[in-house]
């Protein structure tokens, strides 16, 4: 009999094409996204002489640099940004790629659009230019961002050489209390583990609360992973993910789909599998959380406080607190819900789904953002969805912008910034000094959370906006 | 790619954990082309100020510094972003070693496909490293690839673990790609019993 084996230990072991007596493997890669940011990558593979070896395995659709108030190419009027969505278009048409551009309704952040078109299927190894791959994990599949000249590798040979991460596991139990989302599961573990608590590992989230959430908030919660500095995060497989993904536009059908079931069911992890780490989170403990630092383990209940240097373990740590609070203008032991925020961004591949625009819409209707704001789907279709549901009209009425799909805000890199100085409530993954705009306070949070702090122009706790108003 | 087998160098510390790769290169550089050039723009918004005008206070801008070709960091180094241009900015610059407690996972591998060599010593170690440099700012570091050894300005010379598949790419100086492409025929094999096994994809 096989030895017990982890989700991760299965995808791996059925991907490996070769295994160098040092270790080093050269895995298969099932799905390779590219994006407006690849273009590097391309220009390697010409000077190679090389081509893309799985034009099939390949999608592409721009998301970075897209303008978020038209998506007409012509509306780019930067050039520099432009030309790198025209080189996106022109290098997935050279090669063959199967392109959601920027006027087709499926083009969006490649990690809502992978799960969204069913490309993201349990027991896969994806892989992307962009460290927010792991988002995919939650559909049971191996996903790991790279740098450009492993994208150009994948586009060449449909492998890349890794050398094996080992297990951790994630156990959140229990209820989550109400007002309590996805992100907040994921801030509070950062907050635990550190942003470099996932470090060498490979991250699997398990227990009563990841089942219970639908497959919306499991791909937050991976999302996030990288910023905990592991390598993936993955969900294992279950009913709620072959109900996601049945009749998606590139899942298998009909007798595929039969046999593909009964593959993914054998991927969980065997129940004497062992794990080199494990940590266990309380769900009831869990508070909206919002972070107050320069990195996303800076995260805090919003009932708590700035913290006090003077309280930190060690000289080294309270060295990093004062740099943070510097950076961020914030004074120690100020309550969370007294900093007044000058902007919110809903959005981003952490939250900008449909669920998450309806949370956010659920805390909005009928009341009224007092500091400006904007809404980012994640991609054409969650857009269209939304309308459908009439959200579009919920933020309208709240004064929140309403915008077309993109990476927009979380990263600046389309020109929706945050100006120097300013202080963004924000639903994205990254508080990073600079992240959003030079000299740029980012808080991140939920989009509830978000929500609550447009309507009350500071950090708020959204238990408090639980009924209509 | 340049080889990696032996540098002796001027070093300069930076001992501020969790240097993302926002910081290293910001967003707003990254349209570039990789045969751009991009030493100027490494850690923009940390060496320049709003007008552009050095920083005197970060430790490149000081000419003790100013031509060091290893970096001495502090843990969680490169993380964030898997924006490889971090890796080039500081290659452009002239960095070709960073040592520190721990990396960012991605900028780590990026590392190796640029020839520059991330270097994990302990932590304690590191701290040391950088406060002699601070001690004494014109002292060298000798890395030498072949015997995995850090040589610091106070005589006390560590190993370090790497890959020995990295190691062999560094100390040639190729990337990957030519190597794995040499096994088109296990991929192409590989390829044909996985996708009889996973017809559905």
């Amino acid at each position: 009999m096989a030895a017990p084996a982890t989700l991760f230990d299965k995808i791996w072991s059925s991907h490996a094409v070769l295994v160098r007596p040092d270790g080093a493997t050269l895995l298969h890669i099932d799905r390779h996204f590219v994006h407006d940011g690849s273009g590097n990558a391309f220009r390697m593979l010409k000077e190679k002489g090389l081509a893309v070896r799985r034009p099939d395995r390949t999608f592409a659709t721009p998301d970075h640099y897209v303008p978020t108030l038209s998506h007409d190419l012509a509306s780019i009027n930067e050039p520099h940004r432009r030309a790198v969505v025209e080189d996106l278009e022109a290098n997935a048409k050279i090669a063959s790629l199967t392109l959601f551009g920027l006027n087709d309704q499926r083009q969006g952040i490649v990690h809502v659009v992978g799960p969204e078109q069913g490309l993201s299927q349990p027991g896969m190894i994806i892989v992307c230019g962009d460290s927010h791959t792991a988002t995919h994990g939650a559909l049971g599949a191996l996903a790991f961002g790279i740098g450009a000249s492993e994208v150009g590798h994948v586009l060449a040979t449909q492998t890349l050489w890794q050398r094996k991460p080992k297990n951790m596991r994630i156990v959140v139990d229990g209820m989550l209390a109400p007002g309590v989302h996805a992100k907040d599961v994921i801030l509070a573990i950062l907050a635990r583990i550190g942003a470099a608590g996932g470090a060498g590992h490979v991250i699997e989230y398990a227990g009563s609360t990841i089942r219970a959430l639908g497959i919306e908030g499991r791909l937050t919660i991976c999302n996030m992973s990288i910023e905990a500095g592991a390598r993936a995060g993955m969900v294992a497989p279950d009913d709620a993910t072959f109900a996601y993904l049945r009749g998606r536009p590139y899942a298998p059908e009909g007798a595929d789909w039969d046999a593909a079931l009964a593959y993914w069911g054998s991927l969980p992890s065997d129940a004497d599998a062992r794990f080199d780490r494990e940590v266990h989170v309380d769900a009831a403990e869990i508070a909206p959380m919002v972070t107050w630092g320069t990195s996303p383990e800076a995260a805090a209940p919003i009932t708590g406080r700035i913290p006090n240097p003077a309280n930190a373990p060690d000289a080294a740590r309270r060295d990093s607190i004062l740099r943070a609070l510097s950076y961020m203008d914030l004074t120690p032991g100020t309550p969370l819900t007294e900093i007044a925020i000058d902007r919110v961004f809903i959005g981003s591949c952490t939250n900008s789904r449909i669920e998450d625009l309806r949370v956010a819409a659920k805390v909005l209707d009928g009341r009224r953002a007092v500091v400006p704001a904007m809404a980012v789907p994640g991609s054409g279709l969650v857009k269209a969805q939304a309308e459908a549901e009439g959200l579009d009209g919920i933020f309208r009425s709240a004064g929140v912008a309403w915008r077309e799909a993109g990476c927009s805000m979380c990263v600046g890199m389309n020109g929706d910034l945050v100006a120097p100085g300013e202080r963004c409530a924000s639903t994205s993954n990254r508080n990073f000094v600079g992240r959003q705009g030079r000299g740029a306070r980012t808080h991140l949070l939920s989009p509830a959370m978000a929500a609550a702090a447009a309507v009350a122009g500071r950090l708020a706790d959204v238990r408090q906006f639980a009924t209509s108003p | 790619m340049e080889p990696f087998i032996r540098l002796e160098t001027v070093a300069v510390p930076l001992g501020v954990p969790n240097i993302d790769t926002d910081q290293i290169i910001p967003a707003r550089f990254l349209w570039r082309k990789r045969h751009d050039g991009w030493g100027h723009l490494l850690f923009h918004d940390l060496r320049f100020d709003d007008a552009g005008a050095p920083k005197p206070d970060f430790a490149l801008n000081q000419d003790a510094y100013r031509n060091a070709r290893v970096v001495v960091a502090d843990r969680n180094f490169g993380c964030g972003s898997s924006r490889e241009h971090a890796v080039w900015a500081l290659y452009d610059f002239g960095i070709r070693a960073v040592v520190a407690p721990s990396f960012g996972d991605i900028f780590f591998n990026n590392s190796f496909q640029n020839g520059l060599l991330p270097v994990v010593l302990p932590a304690q170690r590191v701290a040391a490293l950088r406060a002699a440099l601070e001690r004494s700012p014109e002292s060298h570091v000798a890395i030498d690839l072949v015997s995995q050894t850090v040589a610091g300005p106070d005589g006390a010379i560590d190993t370090f673990e790497i890959d020995p598949f990295r190691k062999e790419c560094l100390l040639a100086g190729t990337d990957d790609i030519s190597f794995t492409l040499g096994h088109r025929d296990r991929i192409a094999e590989f390829e044909k019993t996985y996708e009889a096994k996973v017809s559905w994809l």
